[in-house]
């Protein structure tokens, strides 16, 4: 049923594959840590591209190295980004990463050092970025509907504004959205502790609720019982969560989930880094409850607009994902605004319903969609930290 | 309705949150329940912080904390209604 949601439209970057970019980066992507510095000099050589170091790549095995490439391949192949340069220190991951990119159909092309040296490598590297940048700089936007956005949502460095406005915000926004066919995605494994009831109740059917539960409590016997030496606080809830008010994990998690809304219901359920695989609507992710670390995530999963909400004032950004923030917090309005993309601290003082928020949050998601740059992306915030399992070999 | 400086989720509820900045001991609080619209007021006993929370009754060691009408944790020092709830007498049940 149409209803006043369903005719917004926005510009984007129509790829090959049929998804629809926001952004339209040219991305100089590094197989493994020692391929950094490469990387590096082939974005400083070549202006309108963008090189993500990052810490790992070496000697990972098993569903740990499964993720790494996951997230490779899936931040290369994010419609934001129009062509990949892939970088690393031997051929044979090289090419695995840039096959799975090349599957969305966008260019890419790979270089190893081995053999070459970091000097031939950057140059040889240097004039296909060239290419890429001529052929992305004329990719024109066109005009999408709205059902073509994937957005996904984390929160952080909570407070309890957190729970009575922001959350409640992306929420509203999801329950009036994800009804005209977008894709949506909330993760935080262990940030739902203390509302778990709550979350299995909110899957689509009893199965998709029992696989999340067992998902859930996976990561409680496996991880948190394995490896705490306290009652988590201080680290969950943090210490600025702690300073915002929010006392216990429990207390953050109700808070947390109410970034689903009312009516929302989650299908199925992501690994870290999954693409969806069962149509549109909202999906879990299981993933950290670290910003960098779960936008990361999300953005490899394929999600092109990432949702905010902060109490304390996380100023958190991603290199290849517009991460919008959105607070009711008043203090951190006055005193660090220049983070803030969406301000709905007039939920607290009663001016504002979270209607009225749910709307002001779509009307920038639209606008941050048509290319304007969000607070996070004007400041230079690009943290892309990828998910760690476990020690390498 | 003026500017509230407690919200509180649900009915049932027995903390508040302090959503206005420098609110000092004594203050008779405008409180409003979010789930209902319906208002009350309370007198808060200290200077609380906003974000932090208000016991919306006595409370005493042992007893469980609602808020969105749900457990968020166990009371570990008593604290008189008006009193300011945290991590000096509130922990969790987990973990």
């Amino acid at each position: 049923m149409a209803s006043k949601y369903s005719n917004l439209t926005f510009k984007g970057y129509r790829r090959d594959n049929g998804r629809v970019g926001v952004r339209n980066h040219v991305v100089i992507l590094p197989v493994d840590d020692i391929s950094n510095a490469a990387c590096e000099a082939v974005a400083n050589n070549i202006k309108g591209t963008l090189a993500l170091p990052h810490a790992y790549g070496r000697l990972q095995f098993g569903a740990d190295l499964d993720l790494h490439f996951r997230t490779m391949i899936g931040t290369g192949a994010n419609p934001n980004v129009a062509a990949v340069i892939v970088i690393g220190i031997e051929p044979g991951w090289t090419k695995r990463i840039v096959d799975g990119i090349a599957e969305t159909g966008k260019p890419v092309a790979g270089f190893s050092i081995e053999q070459n040296g970091d000097l031939k490598t950057i140059m040889d590297a240097s004039r296909k970025a060239k290419e890429f940048v001529h052929y992305a700089t004329e990719l024109q936007r066109e005009e999408c509907s709205v059902s073509e956005l994937w957005v996904s949502t984390k929160c952080g460095e909570s407070d309890t504004t957190t729970g009575l406005g922001s959350c409640p915000t992306v929420g509203n926004m999801y329950d009036k959205l994800l009804p005209e066919g977008i894709y949506g995605c909330f993760g935080e494994t262990s940030e739902i502790t203390g509302a778990e009831h709550i979350c299995k109740e909110r899957a689509i059917n009893a199965e998709v609720g029992e696989r999340w539960y067992k998902m859930w409590k996976a990561y409680q016997e496996d991880v948190i019982e394995a490896h705490k030496d306290s009652d988590l606080s201080e680290s969950q809830p943090t210490k600025g969560n702690i300073e915002g008010g929010l006392s216990t994990i429990e207390e953050k998690a109700l808070g947390n989930l109410e970034k689903i809304g009312r009516t929302s219901r989650y299908i199925d359920i992501l690994e870290p880094a999954e693409a969806p695989r069962s149509g549109k609507g909202l999906y879990f992710m299981d993933s950290s409850s670290a910003a960098a670390e779960c936008v990361t995530l999300m953005a490899a999963g394929g999600y092109v607009i990432h949702t905010f909400p902060t109490g304390q004032g996380n100023v958190i950004g991603n290199p290849i994902v517009p991460v919008i923030k959105i607070t009711a917090n008043p203090r951190t309005v006055r005193t660090m605004g220049e983070h803030v993309d969406v301000d709905v601290s007039g939920i607290l003082r009663r001016e504002m319903t979270i209607d009225q928020a749910g709307d002001a949050l779509i009307e920038n998601i639209l606008r941050t969609a048509n290319g304007r740059h969000t607070a996070a992306e004007a400041l230079g915030h690009r943290e892309f930290v990828m998910t760690k399992l476990y020690r390498s070999a | 309705m003026s500017v509230p400086q407690l919200l509180v989720h649900e009915t049932h509820d027995n903390v508040g949150v302090v959503v206005i900045e420098g609110l000092k001991a004594g203050t008779d609080m405008t409180c409003v329940v979010t789930a209902d619209n319906s208002s009350f007021n309370l007198k808060v006993n200290e200077d609380v912080p906003i974000g932090h929370k208000v016991a919306l009754t006595d409370l005493r060691a042992g007893d469980t904390a609602i808020k969105y009408g749900e457990d968020i944790g166990r009371i570990i020092a008593d604290v008189a209604k008006g009193g300011h709830v945290h991590v000096h007498n509130l922990k969790t049940k987990r973990w």
